[in-house]
């Protein structure tokens, strides 16, 4: 007889698998509908002539009241794109973490994923709202590059604004039903409701994605910009599937770190030990999203890299060896933030545990590596010295240090980073459990021989083929070092659900009890991945320099320049400042929604 | 409301710390602004001259460097003269030049007409080659600059110099003519001879550019003027510490007039 678990875990793998087929009659749907939509528009092509792309003057730029147009469409480009993230992300997670509950059927999931799309629900209208302020930027500001874009993409535009609706209307059913759909069937068309509300997003992303990639990678367009009429070419430019992937993994990682922030102050403010036990639970599901997320980012982040590369050498050279070479030493400075802030979160939230006494004594060795990996990651390979300070060190590379700053060194360092990374996640995990299976010891050993394994491979593909290879070997490698670092982690994880199958736990886990400086943590991973995301922002625009289309159209502005990056810092940290004040407002804005006043004598009795 | 205000605080000194490293603790790089077309004068250049614009040319506005040298991204130049003939004979060749001026002017135009072996575009099994066509774009020389192109890279590779300095240089946005024999007008700043010998392709001078040559940004401070001179008109009397013998031209005194020449001394020596 079928048992009530296996009863429960195959429908629910029924269910994936419905989804899974929903979800690929939505793409292919989609993609049907470009397609019908392209041979209309190469129908359309027959009938009608397309410019090519104007060729504009300093004339074609309105100035308006003393704004500055460039700042202002960047702020409300950053901005839009900041709640754009967090509000396409968090219907990610929650869906995850109700999917979480059903098979668990532990209530806190349900309530924790309620909460997290109840302090989501107002970034919705600003994120709207911003998006409106974007396009009037644009409009009034760079009149001709909308006109030209929107021809060529007038048909996913209008769409674009169609799935609007369809995103208000899941949203609100989904929000709303929440407490109304619960038990039995009604919770699956529930879930199936959140399903639709990430496909829904997750579409208007990529179209959104589509517009700003055909800026960098033109498609659909001859050389002149005169567009072909198929839009589903312009589309599907040449680094659109790359930043679609890379934005879809960084959204997730983006929307954890901001949901335990709220978690880390609401732990703050938090008056009981249930709810510091609660929102320190939520705090920590926030981060291991997070975390989840952020350790493949480096690898989509280095797949979009190398796919610019493929696309422009040009492209490619100006952004890693040109002027944002130093761009990539800032980037360094937040990524090791977000690694050290994350273990240093787990290494504090093992104080939640007694067992955990067993393994403190390996997370300094930890910390040592991390330190150095980052250190590594850090070293610029081109220095920028005066006269005297170039001769002293005998050129523009330090002899012993100048090793360190090309790529291989750096793609070595991030893995090793991630792979200690993940030895924190396992220790945390081990911290409250103890193996009961005969072979734990034999199992510790293999996974030791696996890291250990991993590592040396990183190691010795990085050095080898950094140093004693040529150019197109030095890029090559990366791809092994990243089989690497996943067959470790893979590997290790299988290995680990084998030992720990049936183990004891050392004691009740102490929920709540986690130094107030471990929400610091927390709130340095939003901040930084908020301001890094900005910076980032920057050099993929940046990118294409003194064009609004690369080759095709020429910015004539008199913004056309690259600014430097100190100037870049301070317009991304004003737009995270005011970005992360409207977070606040958001966060409390769902707090006074549940506080209810009741004003003696007001109301008649 | 204290760990509101707490949480405040630290948000604002985080941004702070990396707005403030990114002011103060990285260099502050401006970039050169978009390249404008450069006026040529050809009627009172000379071979040798046609050949310097050329390397001018593929070190700056070509952009030609930045994939073809030692890293190894895509073929040296060095040994054009020879390889040319075998790359024509090879079956792979799918262009329809006939000797090496046609088959580099080609090559500047259809760089897929051949691709080295090793150096296609990765999966196009050497069929397509990374490199953009320099006619259009964003390097988008004119048909002057091509020519001066190819003279430098026949000169370069040990060719015969087989091209001749355009006289009617068209109607392109990058070729403003003269009267034959008419000499060039003198420029009067830094700035102007800069951007004429394209100083900053090889030298930093006032803002982060080429590494080719020494950072000349604070040689006021370690150079006198007699010595600034010199290393003008004789730039290979004394060869700075790391930095190659002969790359920096040295009829660099010849083509300039001696007004220009003190400009230059001037400007260098106060950058201190």
């Amino acid at each position: 007889m079928m048992g009530s678990g296996a009863l429960k875990t195959r429908s629910i793998r029924l269910f994936l698998g419905f989804l899974v087929v929903l979800l690929a009659i939505l793409v292919t749907g989609a993609a049907d509908q470009f397609s019908v939509h392209a041979q209309t528009g190469d129908a359309f092509a027959e009938t009608t002539t397309y410019g090519p792309a104007p060729k504009l003057t300093a004339a074609d730029y309105p100035s308006f009241a003393g704004v500055n147009a460039r700042i202002a469409v960047w702020i409300f480009a950053q901005l839009h794109l900041w709640f754009a993230a967090f509000v396409l992300s968090v219907p990610i997670f929650v869906f995850i973490i109700e999917a979480i509950g059903m098979r668990t059927r532990d209530k806190r999931f349900d309530d924790m994923a309620y909460e997290f799309i109840k302090i989501s629900i107002t970034a919705y209208s600003l994120t709207a709202i911003l998006g409106g302020l974007l396009l009037f930027s644009l409009i009034i500001f760079y009149p001709h590059l909308f006109t030209y874009l929107s021809t060529i993409f007038s048909g996913s535009m209008f769409y674009y604004a169609l799935l609007f609706f369809a995103e208000s209307a899941v949203l609100y059913l989904y929000y709303y039903g929440w407490h109304w759909l619960q038990g039995g069937l009604r919770k699956w068309v529930h879930l199936t409701l959140g399903l639709l509300l990430n496909a829904v997003g997750t579409t208007l992303m990529f179209l959104a994605n589509s517009w700003l990639t055909f800026m960098m990678s033109p498609a659909g367009v001859n050389a002149a910009g005169v567009f072909s009429g198929d839009e589903w070419a312009a589309i599907h430019n040449f680094l659109w599937n790359p930043i679609n992937i890379h934005r879809f993994v960084a959204n997730i990682a983006y929307g954890g770190s901001i949901v335990g922030a709220y978690a880390a102050f609401k732990f703050l403010t938090a008056t009981s030990a249930r709810e510091k036990a609660h929102y320190d639970w939520m705090g920590y599901n926030a981060n291991f999203i997070a975390i989840c997320a952020l350790l493949p980012l480096p690898f989509a982040g280095y797949y979009l890299a190398a796919e610019i590369y493929a696309y422009s050498q040009q492209m490619g050279i100006t952004l890693m060896g040109g002027i944002f070479a130093w761009l990539f030493i800032i980037q360094a400075v937040l990524i090791g933030t977000l690694f050290l802030s994350a273990n240093y979160y787990l290494w504090c939230g093992m104080g939640r545990s007694e067992g955990a006494k067993r393994y403190t004594k390996y997370i300094k060795y930890i910390a040592v590596v991390l330190v150095a990996a980052f250190l590594v990651w850090f070293t610029p390979h081109t220095l920028v010295l005066t006269n005297a300070e170039l001769k002293s060190l005998g050129g523009p590379h330090h002899s012993i240090l100048g090793p360190l700053g090309i790529m291989p060194a750096k793609n070595t360092a991030v893995n090793v980073m991630i792979i200690f990374t993940f030895l924190s996640f396992l220790y945390y995990r081990r911290s409250n459990k103890i193996a009961t299976v005969s072979w734990a010891q034999t199992g510790n050993i293999l996974q030791v021989a696996l890291f250990t394994a991993g590592i040396a491979n990183i190691l010795f593909l990085g050095i080898y083929h950094g140093y004693y290879t040529n150019t197109v070997y030095k890029v090559a490698a990366s791809i092994p070092q990243v089989v690497t670092t996943f067959m470790v982690i893979t590997g290790s994880l299988l290995i680990e659900s084998f030992i720990y199958r049936g183990s004891r736990d050392v004691g009740p886990l102490k929920w709540g009890h986690i130094p107030e400086r471990a929400q610091y943590a927390l709130f340095l991973l939003a901040v930084a991945f908020t301001w890094l995301m900005g910076l980032m922002g920057y050099i993929r625009s940046g990118i294409r320099q003194h064009w609004h289309v690369v080759d095709i159209m020429r910015d004539a502005s008199p913004d056309a320049f690259t600014p430097t990056l100190g100037y870049a810092a301070n317009v991304v940290s004003i737009a995270a400042i005011i970005f992360l004040a409207m977070v606040i407002f958001v966060f409390w804005i769902a707090q006074i929604g549940s506080t209810r006043t009741l004003p003696a004598g007001y109301w008649k009795e | 409301m204290r760990t509101f205000l707490s949480v405040v605080v630290f948000t604002l000194m985080t941004i702070g710390f990396f707005a403030g490293y990114s002011n103060y603790g990285i260099p502050q790089i401006e970039p050169a602004p978009p390249q404008t077309d450069e006026e040529i004068d050809l009627s009172s250049m000379n071979m040798e001259q046609f050949v310097a614009l050329g390397e001018r040319i593929f070190s700056g506005k070509g952009t030609c460097t930045l994939c073809h040298n030692n890293l190894g991204r895509a073929p040296m130049l060095d040994a054009i003269g020879t390889n040319t003939q075998a790359r024509l004979d090879d079956p792979r060749y799918a262009g329809g030049a006939t000797d090496a001026e046609s088959y580099l002017i080609e090559s500047l135009l259809e760089p897929s007409a051949y691709v080295v072996a090793g150096f296609g575009k990765a999966g196009t099994s050497d069929t397509e080659s990374p490199m953009p066509s320099t006619e259009g774009g964003s390097i988008a020389l004119s048909e002057p600059e091509m020519t001066a192109v190819v003279a430098y890279l026949q000169d370069n590779g040990g060719l015969e110099i087989t091209v001749e300095i355009p006289t009617d240089v068209g109607s392109g946005e990058a070729a403003e003519a003269t009267e034959p024999g008419e000499p060039r007008p003198a420029f009067d700043t830094f700035e102007d001879l800069s951007d004429e010998f394209a100083c900053e392709a090889c030298h930093t001078i006032t803002e982060e550019a080429g590494d080719v040559g020494p950072n000349l940004a604070g040689i006021g401070a370690a150079r006198d003027r007699d010595y600034l001179r010199r290393a003008l008109l004789d730039p290979n009397a004394e060869i700075a510490e790391g930095f190659e013998e002969g790359l920096m031209p040295d009829d660099l005194g010849k083509q300039l007039y001696a007004t220009e020449l003190e400009i230059m001394v001037d400007f260098l020596s106060q950058l201190k």
